[in-house]
């Protein structure tokens, strides 16, 4: 990033924005609301796979993911074109697809993103337009000692694999299986020494969208609380 | 290390050599056995056929060399064999076996007076008393440049392929230096055999005016496309082509290290290379200071562990550095940021193997052979229902319908030809009425294909298209990488929809949400994996959208193939009374005999083989096959009563 400032039109209103800048930043910053999930700030290639931060740019084919578009002077970007918000819905109507449990029984209803989102696209938190997919796992995975993960709840946005392998002796989250099996792996059971760390830090449960990712102790407090 | 002998009078050294020992194995005065012993071979039973000629070698007392070569692409008529015996032309055998292999020693090694007519193909020069290959379609129309030595040189030895002017493309290359290289490249216009077709030449380019502390090339042999098996064939059948072609684009590109990424299921590729490289270093054709040039390039293999995923570019670099194989959205592209940020340029093999012939004949010439788009030479791995499958290179331009069925010999058993696709997994569905179009990168992708890696699979009138789809579409949603939601999910709702309309349960929204789905992943999806996924999907629903809705709304699959919509019973006017021919032959013990002595389905335990229909004598042919199951007419099949069984079994 430089300090020169370059000027863009975001559904026809006019930003300035430092050049090198990604896109999605500026219009957040902006108050132009793009869905997202996977970007975090700070994120230097952000991995750009929930494809929800999808626009259109003047002169590119195609939607294009505005968290890795590094903007550029003149640029004509439209949030809200017919194409983008139908592809939007898709692709939240196939998150949701896949997600199980009640919002009510959640630890992050009411400070849960995948809500916010759903207001904002006026989408149904369960849709009635696709099958529902199941995903083979068991609701909760629990063998880690300071964390439990709601494999079923998860949005694979991958921030909380980011910012555990962000940080220095942290005990790496990673992505395991594939396709539809995808999930958030602690790896095994062999998680000492680097698990003593995990109990000091919880950056990966501090930025879940969802509540997919929780530290133990106060999972247990909120199921508690809800008998 | 400079010398003063040009790179050319060091290689004219190591040829001479060669021509010299290659020579005196054709002027060998013992019979030569060449063996088409290359995975698919094996698979085939080459290795058995070897044993069968060792043994009837030392039982007749007869002296005779056995090599090993490569694959000729001709699948259907494997073990192939060819047999140099003093006197007469080499000859070609197909399905050899030991059997066949011990008859072939005495009838014609030891007495030498039968050259077993009923197992040759040809010879493979032309000669009076035999037909030659060239007498045959598939030879005749056929192009080979790039497999032109496969199956006739032995891939264990350098010799054999510097007696056919191997490795001088390599010095001419770096006599004329690697800025000439690029450009006659580059004026070939060669594009990417691994799929996508972007110029070779401008790739290389691109790395080459990247200022980097090092460079690397990677040849790409992950292969993961289910039945393509054209770059495992180069690698195994002719390495050295493979390792000339990278030390040129290397050379291009002013990469000092190159790596060969081959999937781990393909320990004998992986054991040719090995060797191969060894034995061009020994030669000092790789390694420090070439053929006493001041270019150098370490060559090294690599073993993939095996998703279809990290054939792509940037899964396949990550998979390198130790992880998981997730594409990477692009830019930076590799060729300017790649394995550890250095300018890394990805070739298939194919593309490697084309670059030398380029280099020795010109642009010009490979510009000749092809389209003005797409020059060159395409090779396909033809599968299905053809008369001839295996692998067949032909010039770009030619027509769908001139490879299949001038090529490949049209369909089999008087079948009609009803589609093929074309391009992989994720290729595209081309009715019968599009075989007019032409093989080129541009017009399959105007239709809603793409060339991909060169996997085309032909069906005739018994394949349900909607079947096909589904098939595909498994295949893609089990390999993609999970990282991005229109993929991971969307591909996946794509296969349960398919799946629903193939069993009858197709909901009458499903047809529009295929489509809607379906352009949703294309657009959305991060790489090409998501990206041309659905193309099975939406070339089936453009080209026989009547399919889908025989089976959403009339649960009927026209092609009768999808088993809960079919059924199948026994016509009691053709059905000959007493014959008992299909009863054994199923599984589940459903056919019973009628009160008439005929034969009837029970439907409620037939489990829809559909073997009874080939157990079914020829001149009755009286199994019947039907979708939907209701209609099954009512024969007033009754069964015959228990005491007038044992009567008749008496
Ligand atoms: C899912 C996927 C799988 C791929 N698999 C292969 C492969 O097995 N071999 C290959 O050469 N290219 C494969 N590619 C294409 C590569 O990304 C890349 O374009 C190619 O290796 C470049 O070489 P080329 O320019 O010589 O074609 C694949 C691409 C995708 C999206
Ligand atoms: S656990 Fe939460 S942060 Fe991690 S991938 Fe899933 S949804 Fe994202
Ligand atoms: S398109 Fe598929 S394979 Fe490619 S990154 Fe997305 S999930 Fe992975
Ligand atoms: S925020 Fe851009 S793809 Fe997820």
């Amino acid at each position: 990033m430089s300090d020169k400032l370059v000027t863009i039109t975001v559904d026809d209103k006019e930003i300035s924005a430092p050049a090198g800048s990604y896109l999605l930043p500026v219009c957040l910053e902006n108050d132009i609301y793009i869905p997202n999930l996977c970007y975090l700030e700070g994120m230097e290639t952000p991995p750009a796979s929930c494809r929800l931060c999808l626009v259109e740019i003047e002169g590119r084919p195609g939607p294009q993911v505005s968290c890795r578009c590094l903007i550029e002077d003149g640029m004509v970007v439209k949030t809200n074109s017919e194409e983008i918000l139908k592809l939007r819905q898709i692709a939240f109507r196939l998150l949701v697809s896949t997600n199980d449990g009640s919002c009510k029984s959640c630890i992050s209803n009411r400070s849960c993103e995948l809500q916010q989102i759903a207001k904002f696209l006026h989408q149904p938190l369960r849709t009635k337009r696709l099958r529902h997919i199941d995903r083979a796992y068991p609701p909760l995975i629990d063998d880690h000692p300071y964390l439990v993960y709601e494999p079923k709840k998860c949005l694979l946005c991958g921030r909380c694999v980011y910012v555990c392998n962000n940080i220095e002796k942290g005990y790496k989250l990673s992505f395991a299986q594939r396709g539809m099996d995808t999930i958030v792996s602690f790896f095994g059971s062999d998680l000492d020494p680097a698990s003593a760390f995990c109990k000091e830090c919880f950056a990966c449960t501090e930025v879940c969208p969802v509540g997919s990712l929780s530290s133990k102790e106060k999972w247990k407090a909120f199921v508690d609380g809800l008998k | 290390m400079k010398s003063n002998k040009s790179p050319e009078e060091y290689l004219k050294e190591h040829a001479d050599e060669a021509r010299a020992a290659v020579t005196a194995l054709k002027n060998s005065s013992n019979p030569v056995i060449y063996v088409g012993a290359a995975t698919c071979g094996r698979a085939a039973g080459a290795l058995e056929t070897i044993a069968g000629f060792e043994t009837a070698l030392e039982e007749n007392g007869i002296t005779a060399e056995i090599r090993k070569v490569g694959c000729l692409g001709h699948c259907y008529a494997e073990p192939l064999v060819i047999i140099q015996n003093p006197g007469f032309p080499p000859l070609l055998y197909q399905k050899i076996g030991a059997g066949e292999a011990g008859i072939l020693v005495r009838s014609f090694l030891k007495d030498g007076s039968d050259p077993c007519y009923e197992y040759l193909i040809g010879a493979l020069e032309a000669d009076e008393n035999f037909p030659t290959l060239m007498d045959y379609p598939r030879y005749l129309y056929e192009k080979r440049v790039v497999m032109a030595h496969c199956g006739l040189i032995d891939p264990a030895e350098i010799d054999h392929y510097l007696a056919v002017g191997g490795y001088e493309s390599l010095a001419s290359g770096l006599k004329k230096g690697s800025e000439w290289v690029l450009e006659e490249v580059k004026s070939a216009n060669l594009r990417g055999r691994g799929g996508a077709g972007f110029p070779a030449g401008r790739k290389w380019e691109i790395a080459r005016q990247v200022e980097a502390e090092e460079k690397l090339l990677i040849c790409n042999g992950d292969e993961g496309d289910p039945g393509a098996y054209m770059d495992r064939t180069l690698l195994e059948s002719n390495p050295h082509q493979v390792l000339e072609g990278l030390a040129l684009a290397a050379l291009a590109v002013g990469a000092e290290k190159a790596l060969l990424y081959i999937r781990a299921e393909y320990p004998l590729a992986v054991k040719v290379m090995e060797s191969a490289i060894s034995q061009a270093e020994s030669k000092n054709l790789l390694g420090a200071n070439i053929l006493g040039s001041d270019f150098s390039l370490a060559v090294s293999v690599f073993q993939g562990s095996g998703a279809f995923v990290c054939g792509e570019e940037t899964a396949l670099i990550e998979s390198l550095s130790g992880r998981r194989g997730m594409p990477k959205l692009r830019p930076p592209y590799p060729a300017v940021s790649g394995f550890a940020g250095r300018p890394t340029i990805i070739n298939n093999v194919k593309t490697l193997s084309t670059v030398p012939s380029i280099i020795k004949n010109g642009a010009a010439w490979f510009l000749d052979i092809g389209t003005p788009d797409s020059p060159g030479t395409a090779i396909f791995s033809v599968v299905g229902e053809v008369e001839y499958p295996g692998l067949v290179e032909v010039p770009m331009g030619v027509t769908l319908e001139h490879l299949v069925v001038d090529v490949c010999g049209g369909i089999k058993n008087g079948k009609e030809l009803k589609a093929v696709q074309i391009g992989g997994p994720s290729g595209g569905c081309l009715p019968a009425s599009l075989m007019d179009t032409i093989i080129d990168f541009d017009s399959l992708r105007s239709v809603g294909a793409m060339m991909g890696s060169g996997g085309l699979v032909v069906m005739n009138e018994d394949t349900c298209m909607v079947e096909v789809a589904r098939y595909f579409t498994d295949f893609t949603q089990g390999e993609s990488c999970g990282k991005c939601t229109f993929c991971r999910i969307g591909t996946r709702h794509l296969r349960e929809i398919l799946h629903s309309i193939t069993i009858g349960e197709g909901l009458p929204g499903d047809i529009n949400d295929l489509t809607e789905i379906s352009e949703a992943v294309v657009a959305g999806s991060l790489c090409s994996l998501g990206k041309t996924a659905p193309n099975p999907v939406l070339t089936t629903l453009r080209f026989f959208r009547d399919e889908y809705v025989a089976h959403v709304e009339g649960k009927c699959c026209p092609a009768r193939m999808c088993r809960t919509l079919t059924a199948f019973y026994i016509d009691l006017e053709a059905c000959a009374r007493g014959c008992d021919a299909c009863v054994a032959c199923c599984p589940t013990e459903s056919i019973f005999t009628t009160s008439n002595r005929k034969k009837a389905i029970d439907q409620e335990k037939c489990v829809k083989c559909g073997e009874c229909v080939y157990a079914c004598p020829p001149e009755y042919d009286a199994v019947r096959r039907v979708s939907p199951p209701e209609l099954i007419p009512d024969q007033g099949v009754e069964p015959l009563p228990e005491n007038e069984k044992e009567e008749s079994e008496a």
